[in-house]
C-alpha cells in the first residue's frame, strides 16, 4: 500500500471495519500529538534516551569501569574523552550512556508497581465506604504527609540501598496520589447504573471492582503516570546523590552528581553533564506527558 | 396458586437530620407466577418497594417487614452471600436506562456470560452458545456480532433488549422491571413489552412491571397494584381498571387523555391528604 492509500485509509469517514476505526483513532491521537512541537521535541529526546540505553555498549567509547588515574580530572575533549573524566579517571560519556539504563529501569518499574498499588487501595476504598474507605484515606493522608523524598530515604534506610529498594521506597512514597484519583473515580462509578444491574445479577465486591471499576480506572491513572515520571527520576537521582540509591560503582546520574559535589568548582563538568543529563530527562518526560495528557485524556478531547 | 413472593408490611425507611422518611409505608403484596403490575406517581414508592424485595437499598436507607419470603428463603434473614446467590438465580431486575446499564468498557457477550458463568458451571463455549440463543430469543439479528459489540455501538431498544437477556440468561423465577421501556423510543417500547411478555410466559416467571403508564400496565400486566405515598391504594384486576373505585385511581385515569372519548380539558389530579393516612390495601392472595 502507498504512502497517500494508507494515509486515505487511515482517515476515512465511514471505516469499514473495527480493526481499521481503531488504528484510525490512534492515527488521529498521533496526529493531535505530532501537532504539539514541545511534546514531539520530548519524544525525540526519550527515544533517543532508550536508543542510547538500549545500545549503550556501542555508544560509549570506553568501559564505564575502567579507571584511569593517570587520566582522572580531564576536560570534555581531552583524549576523545567527550565529556571529559571523573575524579577515577573513568569516561564522563560512557558512563552517562550505561546511567540512561539504570534511570529508565527505575522510571519503568515504579510506573508499573506504584499506579498499581494505589489503584488496589484507591479503589477497594471508593467501593467498599464506610469504616473502610475512612482507613485507608487516613493511611494515604499519613503517606502524603511526608516530603517524598524524606519518606523514600526512611524506607531505603530501613530495606537496605540498591536499586531494588529504592525503586521501592520510591514506588511506597508515589502511591497515595493514585490511590485519591481512582477513589475519586470509584465513588462516580459505583453509583451507576451498569454497577447495580450486575450486583443484580449476584456479583460480589471483589468482581465488581477488579471486572468492573479497574478498567473504567485506568486511563486517568495512565494521564497522572507520564506526568509523574519526571518526578520519579528526581526521587531516584536524589536517592542516588545521597548514596541510597544505586551503589558505586554503578554509573547513577544522582551518585556521579554527588560524587562530582567535591571538585566542582575546579572541574564543573563531573558534577554539571550527569545534573544536564538529569533535567533533560526530567524535561522530555514532563513535555512528553503534558502532550499525552491532551491525546489521552478522554474528558479533555471534545474541547 | 403458589405464590413465588410473599412481602407482609414492608417498610422503606430513610433517616434524615429532620426525622425519618418512610419512602414505602407497611405494603403487604404477594406474587404467584403472573404479571403484576406497579403503577403510581414520581415517589410514591415504586421503585424502592422492587429495590426493596432484592436489599438493594442504598444506605442509609432501612428495609423492615413483618415477612419477605421468596421461595423457601426468607429474605429478612438472608445474609449479604445469601443474597448475592439469589439475586440473578432467583430474581433480577431490569433498569430503565440501557445507556446507563451496561458498562461501557466491556462487550456486550463478556457482559452476559459474565452471569452466567459464576451462577453455573459452564465452559466458556458452551456459555457463549448459551449467550447467542438468548440474544436470539430476544430478537437480536447476527447474535454472533451483537456479542462482540461495545455498548456505545448498539442502539437504545437493542440496549435494553441486551439488557433483558442479560437478565433472564441465569433463569431467574422472578423479574422485576423498572420502567423497562420510558428510555425508549415509543416504537421500540411495544417490541421490548412484546419480548419480554413472551419470555416471561414461556418460562412461566412471576413479573412485577413497574411503571406510571396506566395504560400499558393495565394491557400487559394480569393484576395492578396502585400505590400512592408508599402505601397501596387500590388492587385491580387488570381489565377491571375502569371499575375501580379508589379517586386516586380515578383521577389518574381522568389524566390520560383518551381518543374515544376527548375531552377539551383533561383532569388535573386533586390529591386529598386523607388518602395519605389511609392504611395501605392488602394485595395478599
Amino acid at each position: 500500500m502507498s504512502d497517500t492509500s494508507l494515509r486515505a485509509w487511515l482517515l476515512a469517514d465511514a471505516p469499514a471495519s473495527r480493526a481499521q476505526a481503531r488504528a484510525a483513532a490512534w492515527y488521529a491521537g498521533w496526529l493531535k500529538l505530532r501537532g504539539n512541537t514541545l511534546a514531539m521535541a520530548g519524544l525525540v529526546v526519550l527515544v533517543l534516551l532508550i536508543l542510547a540505553a538500549l545500545l549503550a555498549p556501542l555508544l560509549a567509547t570506553q568501559d564505564p569501569f575502567v579507571q584511569d588515574l593517570g587520566a582522572r580530572l580531564k576536560p570534555p575533549g581531552w583524549e576523545g574523552h567527550i565529556f571529559g573524566t571523573d575524579s577515577l579517571g573513568r569516561d564522563i560519556w560512557s558512563r552517562i550512556v550505561y546511567g540512561a539504563r539504570i534511570s529508565l529501569y527505575i522510571v519503568a518499574l515504579v510506573a508499573l508497581v506504584a499506579p498499581l498499588l494505589g489503584l488496589i487501595i484507591g479503589t477497594v476504598a471508593g467501593y467498599m465506604g464506610g469504616i473502610i474507605d475512612v482507613a485507608l484515606m487516613r493511611f494515604t493522608d499519613i503517606f502524603l504527609a511526608f516530603p517524598r523524598l524524606i519518606l523514600a530515604l526512611a524506607f531505603v534506610a530501613a530495606l537496605g540501598a540498591g536499586i531494588e529498594n529504592a525503586v521501592l521506597a520510591i514506588s511506597l512514597t508515589a502511591w497515595p496520589p493514585y490511590a485519591r484519583i481512582a477513589r475519586a473515580e470509584t465513588l462516580t462509578i459505583r453509583n451507576s447504573d451498569f454497577i447495580h444491574a450486575i450486583k443484580l445479577q449476584g456479583a460480589g465486591p471483589l468482581r465488581i471492582i477488579t471486572r468492573h471499576v479497574w478498567p473504567l480506572c485506568i486511563s486517568s491513572l495512565v494521564i497522572r503516570v507520564t506526568l509523574d515520571m519526571a518526578g520519579i527520576i528526581l526521587t531516584a537521582a536524589g536517592l542516588g546523590f545521597l548514596g541510597l540509591g544505586a551503589q558505586p560503582p554503578s554509573p547513577e546520574w544522582g551518585a556521579m552528581v554527588s560524587e562530582g559535589r567535591k571538585y566542582i568548582l575546579d572541574y564543573w563538568w563531573v558534577a554539571t553533564i550527569p545534573g544536564l543529563a538529569i533535567f533533560t530527562i526530567s524535561l522530555a518526560f514532563n513535555l512528553l506527558g503534558d502532550g499525552l495528557r491532551d491525546v489521552l485524556d478522554p474528558k479533555e478531547a471534545g474541547q | 396458586m403458589t405464590s413465588l413472593l410473599d412481602v407482609e408490611n414492608l417498610r422503606v425507611t430513610f433517616p434524615t437530620r429532620s426525622g425519618s422518611f418512610e419512602a414505602v409505608r407497611g405494603i403487604s403484596f404477594s406474587l404467584g407466577r403472573e404479571r403484576l403490575g406497579i403503577v403510581g406517581e414520581s415517589g410514591s414508592g415504586k421503585s424502592m418497594t422492587g429495590r426493596a424485595i432484592l436489599k438493594l437499598i442504598r444506605k442509609p436507607g432501612i428495609v423492615t417487614a413483618d415477612r419477605m419470603q421468596m421461595g423457601g428463603t426468607d429474605l429478612l434473614t438472608a445474609s449479604e452471600r445469601e443474597m448475592r446467590r439469589i439475586r440473578g438465580r432467583h430474581a433480577s431486575m431490569i433498569m430503565q436506562d440501557p445507556k446507563f446499564s451496561l458498562n461501557p468498557v466491556m462487550t456486550v457477550g463478556s457482559q452476559i456470560t459474565e452471569a452466567l458463568l459464576t451462577h453455573e458451571k459452564l465452559s466458556r463455549a458452551e456459555a457463549r452458545k448459551r449467550a447467542v440463543a438468548m440474544l436470539d430469543a430476544v430478537a437480536i439479528r447476527d447474535p454472533e456480532r451483537v456479542m462482540s459489540l461495545y455498548p456505545h455501538e448498539v442502539s437504545g431498544g437493542m440496549g435494553q433488549r441486551i439488557m433483558i437477556a442479560m437478565m433472564l440468561i441465569p433463569n431467574p423465577e422472578i423479574l422485576i422491571a423498572d420502567e423497562p421501556t420510558s428510555a425508549l423510543d415509543v416504537s421500540v417500547q411495544l417490541q421490548v413489552l412484546e419480548i419480554m411478555d413472551k419470555l416471561v410466559t414461556d418460562r412461566g416467571m412471576g413479573l412485577i412491571f413497574i411503571s406510571h403508564d396506566l395504560n400499558l400496565v393495565s394491557n400487559f400486566c394480569d393484576r395492578i397494584l396502585i400505590m400512592y405515598a408508599g402505601r397501596i391504594v387500590e388492587v385491580c384486576q387488570a381489565g377491571k381498571l375502569h371499575e375501580a373505585k379508589h379517586p386516586y385511581t380515578i383521577g389518574l385515569l381522568n389524566s390520560v387523555p383518551d381518543l374515544e372519548h376527548p375531552r377539551p380539558r383533561l383532569d388535573a389530579l386533586q390529591r386529598d391528604p386523607a388518602w395519605r393516612e389511609a392504611p395501605s390495601v392488602s394485595a395478599l392472595t
